[in-house]
C-alpha cells in the first residue's frame, strides 16, 4: 500500500503539529525571552496581514497576466516567516537573513517594500534588480536581507560566510537563513551547516517543515522524523516548534538568536507548518488530500490563530486589528497603482553589470546590422 | 503506414515509454517524476504503468541522483535520471565530470546512463530556469551530448541514448515541448543514431549550423531570406559530442559560407569549437569569415525586453545571414 495514503489521513494532522516534547529543547538554560509589547504585537499583525494581502494582490495580477513568470505563495506559512524575522535586530547594518521563496514575510519585516515586490514580479525597469531577477530574489544587505538563488541549500554556506564576517570583526550581529524540508536533502545544506557548526558561527537556521517539496512528501525526502535530528548530527542545538504559532516561533527564534549573539554558535529552529498552495500558482496540488488542506485552513491558520490570541488575551482589540487590515489594503492598493503602468527595462540595459570592469558585456556584431 | 501528430514532449514520452516496455533494466529516477509525472509531465502515467520501483521519486539531491544512476549502470541497469530543470545539473557536475565521464577510460567501467532535463530560454524563466549547459560538458571526454530539435529526434535520440553503452546527456528545450508538432508513424521504431547531424534544409548560398530551439528560428530566417533570393542551407547538429565533422565539412564545401547559431552565450560556446574544426578541415573552401549568432555574454535575465535582446532572435539571424551572403 502506498505509505502516503496512510500518513495523510486527517487524523495524522494534529500529531504532526503537536507542541514539541521537552526532549527537543536545546541543552542548557536560556534566559527567558522578554514579552512583546502591545506595539510589537500590533506590528507583527501588520506584517502578517501585509504578507497575505500582498500575495493576494499578486494572484490577481497573475490572473491578469501582469506577473511575467511564476507566482509562489506562502499561504499558511506567513506566521513562521514573520515571527522568525521579528526575532532579529533590525535597522541599518544590523542582523541579516536570507529568505526562500515562501519567506516574503521575513523580507517585509526587514524593510523590503511592497512596491519592490510588485515591481519584481512584473519585471519592471524600476524593480530592485532592474528586471534581471524574479520575485523575491533581491537583496538589501544594509536593511538585512540577501536574496536566494533557485539552487536550494546554497544560501546556507553563503550565510555562514556572512556570520563568519560578524565573528571575525567581533560585531554583535547574527545571520538567519531558511531551508525547506526538501532543501535539507541538498549537499550544500549539509556542508554549510557543518561548516557553521565547526566555526561556531552566529547563525540561526530555520528549518521549515511544510510537508511538501513540490509534490514530494517528507517520507520520500528523508528518513528522520524531525529535521532537528539532522542538525543534532552536526552538533548543532536544535528545537522543534509549532510553526503556525506565532508566539512559539518568535520565542524559539529569539532564544536561538540570543544564544548565537552570545557566541554559542549556530542554532537550528525547526518550524512545523503546512504549504497550503501548490509549489507555484500553476500547480493545482491534486496530490494533496482536500480534507487535509481544509483542516489546516480552518483550524490552523497562523494569522487567525494569532488574531484570536490577541483578542482573547485582551492584548490587542478587534478595532485595532481592523484598522491594520484597512491600512494594509490601502498601502497595497497605492503600491500597485504606483507601479502597474511602469515600463519594462530598455533592451540594452541587459548588457552592463556583469563585471565592474569591463562595465558592460559586448553588444554583439549582428545588432549593428 | 498510419501516422499521428505528436508534440515534441509526447514524442519524448513515447520514446521513454517504449524503452521501458522493451527493456526491464530501464528505470527512471528524479524529483517529482513519479506520481506527479515530472514538472513538465514528461513521465506522467509512468509510475502507474511501471510501478514505483522503476519510477523513483528522489530527494532534492542531484549529485545523489547521478551518482546512484552511475552505480546502477555499472551493475547492468539502464538508468534515466531527470534533472527537474537542467540548470540544476551544476549540482551534479562533479559526479558527471569526475566520476561518470572518466569511468570507462580509467577503470574499464561501463556506465550506460542518461541524464536528461529541460533546458533553454525564451520562456521568461530568469537566470536559473533558462540555461543551456552544453558547453560546460563538451569539454569532458567520456560524455556524449545530444540536443534534439524535432519531435522525431526527441523520440529517436532518447531511445538511442538509453541503448548507448556510454553516458549520454540528453538536452530537451522546454520552448519546443508543446510548440513543435509532427506526424510520426505509429508502430515503427524510430532510432536516431548518435553522432549524426541532419540536413534540415538544402541551400546553396550559405550554411547555418545550429541545434535546439535556434534550429526553428534559423528555418524561419531561411524562409525570409529565400524571398530575398538568398538560398540558405540549415544543418541541425542533433549530437554535439561526438561532433559530426563530415556533415559540417560537407555543407561548408557546398555553400562556402558559414553562420553558426546557438542560444548559449558566445564566449566558450560551441560555435568556437565548430569554427576551429572548419578551419582545420575545410579552410580552403571558405569564401568568407565564419560568423556566429549567439546569446550575449550575460546571465539570462527575466524581463521580456531584456531576454529578447540577450537571446538570438530570428531577425538577428536574418540580418547576419544577409550580411554574410553579401560578403
Amino acid at each position: 500500500m502506498d505509505s502516503r495514503a496512510a500518513r495523510l489521513t486527517p487524523a495524522s494532522v494534529p500529531s504532526s503539529i503537536a507542541a514539541p516534547s521537552p526532549a527537543t529543547r536545546p541543552g542548557g538554560a536560556s534566559p527567558a525571552v522578554a514579552p512583546l509589547s502591545r506595539d510589537q504585537l500590533r506590528e507583527i499583525y501588520y506584517y502578517l496581514r501585509l504578507t497575505r494581502t500582498l500575495e493576494e494582490r499578486l494572484v490577481a495580477l497573475y490572473r491578469q497576466t501582469k506577473v511575467i513568470g511564476g507566482l509562489f505563495r506562502s499561504l499558511g506559512q506567513e506566521g513562521e516567516s514573520v515571527a522568525s524575522a521579528y526575532a532579529l535586530e533590525r535597522g541599518h547594518n544590523k542582523d541579516i537573513l536570507s529568505p526562500l521563496i515562501r519567506n516574503l514575510g521575513s523580507m517585509l519585516v526587514m524593510g523590503a517594500q511592497p512596491i519592490e515586490i510588485l515591481r519584481q514580479y512584473m519585471a519592471k525597469a524600476e524593480s530592485p534588480t532592474r528586471g534581471r531577477e524574479l520575485n523575491v530574489h533581491f537583496n538589501d544587505l544594509e536593511k538585512g536581507y540577501l536574496g536566494q538563488i533557485s539552487h536550494l541549500g546554497d544560501m546556507i554556506p553563503v550565510m555562514a560566510g556572512i556570520a563568519l564576517t560578524f565573528k571575525l570583526r567581533r560585531e554583535p550581529r547574527v545571520g538567519l537563513v531558511y531551508i525547506g524540508d526538501g532543501g535539507t536533502s541538498t549537499g550544500t545544506f549539509h556542508e554549510g551547516l557543518n561548516f557553521a557548526a565547526v566555526q561556531r558561527l552566529p547563525l540561526v537556521v530555520i528549518g521549515e517543515y511544510n510537508h511538501w517539496a513540490y509534490s514530494t512528501p517528507p517520507e520520500k525526502q528523508f528518513a528522520v522524523k524531525d529535521l532537528a535530528e539532522k542538525a543534532k548530527g552536526y552538533g548543532v542545538p536544535a528545537v522543534t516548534v509549532d510553526g503556525n504559532d506565532v508566539f512559539a516561533v518568535y520565542e524559539a527564534t529569539r532564544s536561538a538568536v540570543d544564544r548565537a549573539r552570545r557566541g554559542k554558535g549556530v542554532q537550528f529552529v525547526e518550524v512545523k507548518t503546512y504549504r497550503r498552495k501548490g509549489h507555484a500558482e500553476h500547480d493545482d496540488q491534486h496530490y494533496v488530500p482536500k480534507d487535509v488542506l481544509e483542516r489546516w485552513s480552518r483550524e490552523n491558520d497562523p494569522i487567525d490563530r494569532y488574531a484570536q490570541r490577541l483578542r482573547s488575551g485582551d492584548l490587542v482589540g478587534d478595532a485595532d486589528l481592523k484598522e491594520i487590515d484597512e491600512r494594509v489594503r490601502v498601502e497595497v492598493d497605492q503600491a500597485t497603482d504606483a507601479c502597474m503602468n511602469e515600463p519594462l527595462p530598455a533592451a540594452e540595459t541587459a548588457l552592463p553589470g556583469v563585471y565592474v570592469n569591463p562595465p558592460a558585456a559586448d553588444r554583439l556584431w549582428f545588432k549593428a546590422l | 503506414m498510419a501516422t499521428r501528430e505528436v508534440t515534441f514532449l509526447e514524442a519524448l514520452r513515447q520514446g521513454l515509454w517504449e524503452e521501458m516496455e522493451r527493456d526491464e533494466r530501464v528505470f527512471i529516477l528524479g524529483e517529482d517524476v513519479g506520481l506527479y509525472g515530472g514538472a513538465f509531465k514528461v513521465t506522467e502515467g509512468f509510475s502507474k504503468r511501471f510501478g514505483e520501483s522503476r519510477v523513483i521519486d528522489t530527494p532534492i539531491a542531484e549529485a545523489a541522483i547521478v551518482g546512484a544512476a552511475a552505480g546502477a549502470a555499472h551493475m547492468g541497469l539502464r538508468p534515466v535520471a531527470e534533472m527537474q530543470f537542467i540548470d540544476f545539473i551544476s549540482c551534479a557536475y562533479d559526479m558527471l565530470t569526475n566520476y561518470v565521464a572518466t569511468a570507462r577510460y580509467r577503470a574499464g567501467l561501463s556506465t550506460p546512463l542518461v541524464v536528461r532535463g529541460p533546458c533553454g530560454g525564451y520562456v521568461r524563466g530568469g537566470p536559473f530556469h533558462s540555461q543551456n549547459p552544453e558547453a560546460a560538458f563538451l569539454h569532458t571526454p567520456g560524455l556524449k551530448i545530444v540536443y534534439p530539435a524535432t519531435a522525431r529526434d526527441a523520440k529517436g535520440l532518447i531511445k538511442a541514448s538509453i541503448r548507448d553503452e556510454d553516458p549520454v546527456l540528453y538536452l530537451e528545450h522546454k520552448w519546443l515541448y508543446r510548440r513543435i508538432k509532427e506526424q510520426l508513424p505509429e508502430g515503427e521504431e524510430i532510432l536516431t543514431p548518435i553522432g549524426q547531424a541532419r540536413l534540415a534544409r538544402e541551400g546553396k548560398d550559405l550554411s547555418i549550423i545550429t541545434y535546439g530551439a535556434t534550429l526553428w528560428k534559423s528555418l524561419e530566417a531561411a524562409d525570409q531570406l529565400a524571398q530575398d533570393g538568398v538560398s540558405v542551407e540549415v544543418l541541425d547538429l542533433r549530437t554535439l559530442l561526438p561532433m559530426d565533422d563530415a556533415a559540417i565539412v560537407n555543407t561548408v564545401k557546398k555553400t562556402n559560407k558559414v553562420l553558426i547559431v546557438h542560444e548559449d552565450t558566445r564566449t566558450g560556446g560551441i560555435a568556437g569549437e565548430i569554427t576551429a574544426r572548419i578551419n582545420e578541415q575545410a579552410f580552403e573552401w571558405l569564401d568568407g569569415p565564419i560568423m556566429r549568432v549567439t546569446a550575449h555574454d550575460v546571465p539570462i535575465p527575466y524581463a521580456p525586453t531584456l531576454e529578447d535582446f540577450v537571446l538570438p532572435q530570428t531577425d538577428d539571424i536574418v540580418k547576419a545571414a544577409r550580411w554574410l551572403a553579401k560578403y
